[in-house]
């Protein structure tokens, strides 16, 4: 028995708490997805140059030509215009992500949820089934599906989201059974409010906290992971991904050395997504967790 | 001590619950032991009475308290309220008994979803069920949160962070009320509660008592606080009724020795009382493996062999005051029964 | 343990405080824990402090020992052991008085317990850290302790785990710890809260026998008066962060001067009271630390409360019993304090609670 008598609640809090605030970095970070979110929906209609035509310009000499005004991030080998392909890139790399951690989500957080709620045999199942999932290094994993498949956007992202199904389910397990055990669920069960209920009013409002968070975090790695992919040149085909740009601008070190632009802005795009998301998802999870507790 | 014996349930129309030989066992976890939480105990509350149950930890009262809810359902015994045999109830069935019945937590801030308004939270058990229409059963709401001390409008747009944990606790009670249930249990409501806010909880369940004439169970450690509010107590030990009377009597005439060790262990806020020097030893064993026969044998300054090898019922030495015990502090040695096991 | 110092005047305080505060940085503001509090406690005197939430009764133990966070923190004033100021010395220059001078056991054993080490090496840690015994030494020591503190089969225990002790028994062993190097101040934080009443009183009977045995003094922090009604000399009731009345201990309960004080004795149940008594209360809830009331702190929730408790401060008095001190301007018994009483009876809202004088 530990029962608190002076538990540490909140005096006169009814006062205007100073509201801890999300920060400026985190408003950046949600401006700089923004960008991003419309940049992947909206590239075919925006005045960009085509992606890949060759813009050979003989009188500056051969391709790759440096940044200029005519070519914001430079040329690559062919002439291709490297912003026009370096925002095409976007829509790609984002969407994968997007669509992995949903599907992720989708399966993953059904699961977790569901196990933590009602524990017993489908807790031991789906723990089992996690745990097997998690034993694949999913690097090898990935390599091995996307060589064997026909490789689309729904299925690079089938495959990325069927990696992501353990980790998230696990932490949704977590987040639930902290959450299920706690003496607001039992209330409910005894006001008389049926399983399915007490799920959707009384555990996912407080699941979704630190899900949302490890949203963004997810969202992170599908992208870095779909880079990674695409660098191997096992995403998808006939797309312009990131990956696939850095892969191409890094070739040989000759290239590095002689153009670096080329891999360098897509370089540059793709950390300052990831970077976002993960800075996003971490003061999502800061802003959250102060409310549990109190001075 | 046993909660074998029935010897002191009523058998009045008045009767609203009784229990009757409730065990309830955990197992831990996969080593094939189990947790002998409450083990056969039997009791029954009337009609607008206050039935206090006391013990220590790993004595069974919480468990008891769900129990009665089938929050989780007893390994066996029979729990009959208002007629109906809880029990033997199904799922969707009981769901709907359970607003006869309601419950209040121990930990105020923990028994309030963190992510919803407290009106909201208040209105879900009229939800639930449909009670009205919705602008009525905001009206309900509204009601019982000022009766509970509750600023209606604040509760609007508060979440239960906001409140102090005696006002969450007022919360949980204003939830408690709105179905119109007969029977509340308080499963420690207080233990959580600065001295000064417990008061104000205490006085708060005598008065709605009173008014929405509620049968309560009040379950806690403090012994001080249920003898102020209840008119019967139950004392437990390690899943047993060692001793069951009214609350007056049960301090005035302790009869089971371990009630005696409860009441001389609580200090006295008053200075001039001598500090009663501890006569038992040790820790309560733990409920995986009780002590046979009587529970308490392993602690009790009285225990014979006859307490190490027969547990013993619950029998009445004055009119209304049962007590489990072969060698009670008053009343007589306990009369020698044939064995049935 | 240490020898009583002769040379030393017994009447001069083992421990000292002199209006010490301790500010706390919060986002809200600064949280005035402790506002102003001094102190004496003599050689093997036990004064205990009482008071409710956010009265600043575990900071006020916390300062003096100096176990404060290093962030966000202001103190100011002055403590004193042996003479010797302390209050400004750094967390490093603390560590030669932690353990062997002064010692703390805190309310919950689980969690101040190391889950991963052997209960007997916390101990013997703490015995070859600060008096430089050998392995075999300290672990004799060990044992010798957890006999005193009535641990059954104390060489068995020395191997195991906090898990696998139950919560007095860890308690025990914190007792055990906290006193292994013969420290001459003992502060107990609400050392039996967590505990089961009967556990309750074999670990305070224990405490107050190891007091008397090594002639310690104990500062015992809680919020249960019949605890320091038992075991105390002197109380100290604190209330946002002050200190509103202190006294001998029977003195307080005999003739309470702070309606503060007065309100809480009323408002807890007693077994001598019959069932169904209603029960004092006191109306609102303990004062934002943040931004205290103006005036007397308790003066929003005091039922003798006048329009001079609003808007000033009262400062600590004298009254006429012998080391008394309270901070009222219409302490129990003034005339004013009567006035307000029989108009409060006649009301119906001065709730007699029976026997309480």
């Amino acid at each position: 028995m530990s029962t608190n008598p002076n538990p540490v609640t909140p005096t006169n809090s009814d006062e205007t708490i100073v509201k801890k605030k999300l920060g400026v970095g985190f408003w950046l970070c949600v401006a700089w997805l923004g960008l991003m979110a419309f940049i992947a929906l909206f590239t075919p209609l925006l005045p960009l140059k085509s992606p890949t035509q060759n813009f050979l310009d003989t009188a500056n000499g051969r391709p790759p030509y440096s940044p200029s005004w005519k070519h914001w991030f430079g040329t690559d080998k062919d002439a291709r215009d490297v912003f026009a392909r370096t925002l095409h890139g976007a829509r790609i790399s984002l969407a994968v992500g997007f669509a992995a951690i949903s599907a992720g989500f989708l399966v993953g957080g059904t699961v977790g949820v569901i196990s933590g709620y009602f524990k017993g045999w489908i807790d031991r199942v789906s723990s089992f089934v996690f745990i097997v999932l998690l034993s694949f290094p999913s690097l090898v994993l990935a390599i091995l599906l996307t060589s064997l498949i026909e490789r689309s956007l729904l299925t690079i992202s089938l495959v990325l989201g069927l990696l992501s199904i353990a980790p998230v389910g696990r932490l949704a397990r977590a987040a639930t059974l902290q959450f299920a055990d706690r003496e607001f669920v039992l209330a409910a069960r005894q006001i008389g409010a049926t399983n399915r209920r007490i799920i959707i009013k009384e555990i996912l409002p407080n699941v979704a906290i630190p899900m949302s968070s490890l949203a963004l975090l997810g969202m992170a790695v599908a992208v870095v992971a779909e880079g990674g992919l695409s660098f191997l040149g096992l995403s998808v085909e006939k797309g312009i991904t990131w990956g696939g740009l850095i892969q191409l601008g890094s070739e040989s070190s000759k290239t590095l050395e002689e153009a670096p632009w080329i891999a360098f802005f897509p370089i540059l795009m793709l950390f300052l997504t990831v970077l976002s998301l993960n800075f996003a998802g971490d003061r999502v999870r800061n802003y959250f967790d102060v409310k549990e507790t109190t001075l | 001590m046993a909660g074998t014996g029935k010897a002191h349930l009523r058998n009045t129309d008045d009767v609203l619950l009784r229990v009757e030989d409730l065990v309830v066992e955990f197992p831990v976890g996969r080593t094939g032991l189990k947790v002998n939480a409450v083990s056969g105990i039997s009791f029954d509350v009337l009609k607008g009475e206050t039935l206090g149950i006391v013990g220590e930890s790993g004595c069974g009262k919480s468990t008891t308290g769900r129990a009665i809810m089938q929050l989780p359902s007893p390994t066996s015994g029979s729990i009959v309220f208002d007629g109906t045999n809880l029990t033997a109830l199904s799922g969707e069935a009981m769901r709907e008994a359970r607003t006869k019945i309601q419950m209040i937590f121990q930990d105020p801030i923990s028994s309030l979803n963190p992510r919803r308004n407290v009106r909201d939270i208040v209105l879900e058990p009229l939800s639930i069920w449909n009670r009205g229409t919705k602008a009525e059963q905001l009206a309900t709401v509204d009601k019982i949160l000022e009766h509970v001390g509750i600023d209606p409008e604040r509760a609007a747009e508060s979440k239960p962070h906001q409140f102090s944990g005696g006002q969450c606790q007022r919360i949980s009670i204003a939830r408690s009320l709105v179905l119109n249930p007969q029977m509340i249990i308080c499963d420690e409501p207080v233990s959580a509660l600065d001295v000064s806010v417990q008061a104000q909880v205490v006085n708060l369940l005598e008065d709605l008592k009173k008014e929405f004439g509620l049968t309560l169970i009040f379950i806690a450690h403090d012994l001080a606080v249920v003898k102020n509010i209840s008119d019967r107590i139950a004392v437990m030990y390690l899943g047993k009724i060692c001793e069951v009377s009214s609350s007056e009597d049960l301090y005035r005439n302790p009869a089971h020795p371990y009630t005696d060790v409860l009441l001389s262990s609580i200090p006295v806020p008053d200075p001039t009382v001598a500090v009663k020097k501890v006569s038992v030893e040790g820790e309560p064993p733990s409920p995986v493996s009780p002590p046979a026969g009587c529970r308490f044998n392993t602690r009790c300054p009285n225990a014979s062999d006859r307490c190490r090898s027969e547990e013993p019922t619950l029998r009445e030495i004055e009119p209304g005051h049962f007590v489990a015990c072969h060698h009670p502090l008053f009343g007589g040695e306990a009369p020698v029964t044939v064995r049935n096991s | 343990m240490n020898p009583p110092d002769v040379v030393r005047s017994e009447a001069e305080p083992l421990v000292e405080t002199v209006e010490i505060k301790t500010h706390f940085k919060t986002p809200r503001g600064i949280a005035r824990a402790v506002d102003g509090i001094s102190i004496q406690i003599r050689r093997g005197q036990s004064l205990g402090v009482v008071g409710e939430s956010g009265s600043g009764k575990t900071v006020l133990s916390r300062s003096i020992m100096g176990l404060l966070p290093r962030n966000g923190v202001i103190r100011e004033g002055s403590v004193r052991y042996q003479g010797q100021e302390i209050g400004n010395r750094s967390s490093k220059e603390m560590r030669a008085i932690w353990g062997r001078e002064m010692a703390m056991i805190f309310q919950d054993p689980m969690t101040s317990l190391n889950p991963v080490m052997k209960v007997g090496k916390q101990i013997t840690e703490s015995l070859r850290l600060h008096l430089g015994m050998s392995a075999s030494e300290a672990m004799t020591i060990a044992e010798k302790l957890f006999r005193d503190v009535r641990i059954p089969e104390p060489t068995r225990r020395l191997n195991q785990y906090p898990h696998e002790l139950s919560g007095g028994m860890r308690q025990r062993v914190m007792i055990a710890i906290a006193l292994a190097c013969g420290p001459n101040m003992l502060f107990a934080d609400e050392p039996t809260t967590a505990l089961d009443v009967t556990v309750q009183a074999q670990i305070l009977e224990l405490i107050s026998e190891q007091k008397r045995d090594r002639n310690m003094s104990l500062l015992l922090v809680t919020h249960n008066l019949g605890v320091v009604a038992g075991y105390t000399d002197e109380i100290a009731v604190m209330y946002g962060g002050k200190i509103v009345e202190k006294a001998p201990t029977k003195t307080l309960f005999a003739d309470t001067k702070m309606p503060y004080t007065e309100a809480l004795l009323r408002s807890i149940p007693r077994l001598d009271q019959p069932s169904h008594s209603r029960l004092a209360t006191i109306p609102g809830r303990p004062p934002d630390i943040v931004h205290p009331p103006k005036g007397c702190r308790f003066a929003p929730r005091c039922a003798y409360v006048r329009e001079l408790c609003l808007n000033e401060e009262p400062e600590l008095q004298q009254a006429s019993t012998p080391d008394h001190t309270y901070r009222c301007f219409y302490p129990v018994g003034s005339p004013e304090y009567l006035e307000r009483k029989v108009e409060l009876t006649r009301k119906g809202e001065f709730v007699s609670t029976g026997d309480m004088s």
